[in-house]
């Protein structure tokens, strides 16, 4: 791998537009943008951990005794809000952001004012729900799903009390996404290089178009329910009240239609990543690029459809339970497909097991294993015995940290000579990742085995027959928490003094990898043409880039 | 090195034309999650209205209806107008749709002075004010959109630059329309 950068002149003049000061700017660039949203996430996932970390040690005994119970509900609850709306929403946009332009062959996205709107949302909403610790009333409790009648209590009084400051970041949450979301896909409807057809963009495109396009057409409902459920709080009504005329469940209907496919808004990015990442560390051609690319919308599509499965203890008609089991078990096909598509890529390559690719390995593992669980999940007898327990916990960790947060670790890394133009530290990445891994597992895997003994999640206080499993996941997660350090050592210390990257540091395809580390301005001095199919490794005579464009 | 063709065909497509459809397809899921909420409520509950009420005035609201139908086709022709370069023509027609919204909005806020119930007053209050309230502000936003297109086309040279957002916010007008029309039959009318 060649070190021996084109610009090795030294000490380039520091130009204005590129000097670290635009990252605290309101600026247009997508490239700009994209490290803005990714550094805020990061700092939110710190606090995020946080909040995890005191949740986990009340619950190394089974006594109550480190917070009391008020504010042991305001931090689990603080704790999935902030991951999900705060943490990997805007990572995955923020990686987006980076990525679809360049990958697509574009100089800009196609709302660029929007979007840094969009973007400049996120911190409001973090010092929203931040400053609510220090209200009278503390945070929201009631848990991330928010249901009703348990969050228009309001026992405070107040009328800004936590939930209401919940439900409002909800809302701006929900307006940043759907900005940043009419952006992205517009960008890449619109704004595609000559010869970059749908069947010629990176699956990592594919990903974040269907991920987006569920932003647009299911967050919406979300935004209505938390506009409704605000008006029962604040206002009197009784949308929702089962003590009036409401119905409580049309909340959850509402909450699930979009919470669920939410679930693939974060997943469905990761996806890419591990579509990107594989092909260029096992040096082959991503098996199947056709069918893992359609089976990310079929994946949006079904994810619309099963938002019941959430709901099977809800006193609801046994008709939509089957109903609704069946189409929650069709979504592992187009799953299986891209993790069948993964194996087969892997099969016989060249493996080289730098640190984006152990991340996208590890996550693709603990994926298959979320897979499982989440099917295991999505039978009806099944599902009403683990109801509401530890178990579904497990699963859900298994996703959303094990596979989605993996997998952003994975792009950070593999995009990080991009990004910064320097290579990052081999050693401490692969401390980082093995630190992760051992600490995830640890933490999450033996959420199982107490859901199925029936620990019920959301307490405080447990049966000591559950202490043995909860001290050692207390243990994964303070594990986690050391995990991050050499992760921010390793990014600080290698953005500020790392060597040098070359364009390609991997030898990877996909036009990202055709522009300078970092990218100027504009991207790219000529916006290329396309000509083949991405991912042609191992394929020297196809080129994703057609060298002689720029004569025609 | 500058690139020589900083645009080139592939970057001044129009982004608008088709962002915005796509920006109003996701904001009509809130009214839909709205609807949905509402139709399944008045659907469980067969006391609907408050003690003494017997139902809403859907008299004034037909005429309101009628009221946003003949503005859509007003905006129609202001856009033909500005297709066909009849500048002035299109500017009394776009402010006719204005003044059109205007009177909706008045008439609006009457309905609300005269209603027997309040927001409080149990599903009927609540859905009421809630759906005319959230559509009352998009038939607002809509005016706002209005009139400064307005103000933009009486600027010389702006027409031509103009144009796309002007099918914007007439798409916007319709969109509005629209949703008022299912909003009427489901609050009015059923």
């Amino acid at each position: 791998m060649t070190n021996i950068s084109v610009e090795s002149t030294d000490d380039p003049p520091k130009l204005n537009p590129m000097s670290w000061k635009r990252y605290f700017s309101f600026s247009t660039d997508h490239k700009v943008i994209g490290v803005q949203y990714l550094v805020t996430a990061f700092l939110f996932f710190l606090i995020g951990g946080l909040f995890a970390m005191i949740v986990r040690a009340e619950l190394l005994t089974p006594q109550l005794d480190v917070v009391d119970r008020s504010l042991y509900n305001g931090l689990f609850t603080m704790h999935g809000t902030v991951m999900i709306f705060l943490w990997i929403f805007p990572a995955n946009v923020g990686l987006a952001n980076y990525l679809v332009p360049l990958m697509i062959g574009a100089r800009e996205t196609a709302f660029p004012v929007l979007n840094a709107i969009a973007f400049w949302l996120i911190p409001v909403i973090g010092v929203l729900l931040l400053f609510s610790f220090f209200l009278p009333s503390g945070t929201a409790q009631a848990g991330w799903w928010s249901y009703p009648p348990v969050s228009i209590q309001n026992p405070s009084g107040h009328m800004i009390n936590g939930e209401f400051i919940w439900l409002l970041a909800i809302t701006i949450s929900g307006i940043s996404s759907i900005m940043g979301a009419v952006n992205l896909v517009t960008t890449i409807f619109q704004m595609r290089a000559p010869g970059m057809s749908f069947f010629r963009m990176p699956v990592y495109v594919w990903t974040t178009l269907s991920a987006q396009l569920l932003q647009l057409f299911c967050l919406p409902a979300l935004t209505g329910a938390a506009v409704m459920l605000l008006f029962d709080l604040t206002f009197g009504t009784d949308f929702f009240s089962p003590f009036k005329q409401g119905d409580p469940v049309i909340y959850q209907h509402l909450f699930w239609f979009y919470s669920h496919p939410a679930v693939y808004v974060m997943a469905l990015p990761a996806f890419g990543v591990f579509s990107e990442v594989i092909p260029a560390f096992a040096r082959k051609p991503l098996f199947g690029y056709k069918t893992v690319a359609v089976s990310s919308l079929l994946i949006a599509g079904i994810s619309m459809l099963v938002w019941v499965h959430h709901m099977f203890a809800s006193a609801t008609p046994n008709w939509m339970r089957v109903l609704f089991m069946v189409t929650s078990m069709l979504v592992s096909v187009p799953t299986g497909i891209k993790v069948f598509a993964w194996t087969a890529t892997v099969w016989r390559g060249k493996l080289h097991f730098q640190t984006p690719m152990l991340f996208a390995l590890g996550g693709v593992a603990m994926f298959l294993f979320a897979g499982i669980t989440g099917v295991m999940l999505a039978s009806l007898p099944f599902d009403i015995h683990v109801n509401n327990t530890y178990f579904v916990v497990g699963h859900f960790h298994y996703v959303v940290f094990n596979t989605v947060t993996m997998a952003i670790y994975a792009g950070i890394y593999y995009w990080f000579p991009k990004i910064t133009g320097r290579m990052y530290s081999e050693g401490w990445g692969k401390l980082h990742f093995w630190l992760t891994f051992i600490g995830a597992n640890l933490n999450f895997f033996p959420m199982h085995p107490i859901g199925l003994q029936g620990m019920v999640r959301r307490i405080s206080s447990y049966d000591p027959q559950y202490t043995g499993w909860n001290v050692v996941a207390s243990l994964g997660a303070f594990l986690l928490g050391m995990s991050t350090l050499p992760f921010i050592a390793n990014v600080v210390s290698s953005w500020l003094r790392g060597r040098k990257a070359s364009n390609n540091p991997w030898n990877a395809t996909g036009l990202e990898w055709t522009t300078t580390s970092p990218p100027a301005i504009e991207n790219f001095e000529e916006i290329p043409t396309v000509t083949s199919e991405p991912y042609g490794y191992g394929e020297s005579h196809r080129l994703a880039v057609d060298p002689l464009s720029h004569l025609s | 090195m500058e690139s020589p063709t900083r645009s080139g065909s592939m970057l001044k497509r129009d982004n608008l034309t088709f962002g915005f459809p796509v920006f109003l397809l996701s904001e009509s899921i809130i009214f839909v999650s709205f609807f949905a909420t509402y139709a399944l409520l008045r659907w469980k509950n067969s006391n609907w209205f408050p003690a003494g009420v017997s139902g809403l005035d859907i008299h004034g609201a037909a005429i309101s209806t009628l009221i946003l139908v003949c503005s859509s086709i007003v905006i129609y022709f202001a856009e033909r107008s500005l297709d066909r370069h009849k500048l002035v023509r299109f500017r009394r027609l776009w402010l006719l749709t204005a003044a059109l919204g205007v009177i909706f909005l008045i008439r609006q806020a009457i309905e609300w002075h005269n209603m027997p119930f309040g927001l409080d007053a149990g599903l009927a209050g609540a859905t009421f004010y809630l759906l005319t309230g959230f559509h009352g502000l998009h038939i607002f936003t809509g005016v706002v959109l209005l009139l400064y297109m307005y103000f933009r086309s009486l600027t010389p040279g702006n027409y031509n630059l103009g144009h796309r957002g002007v099918s914007s916010v007439s798409l916007f007008w319709h969109f509005v329309d629209v949703i008022w029309i299912v909003l009427f039959v489901l609050l009015y009318v059923w």
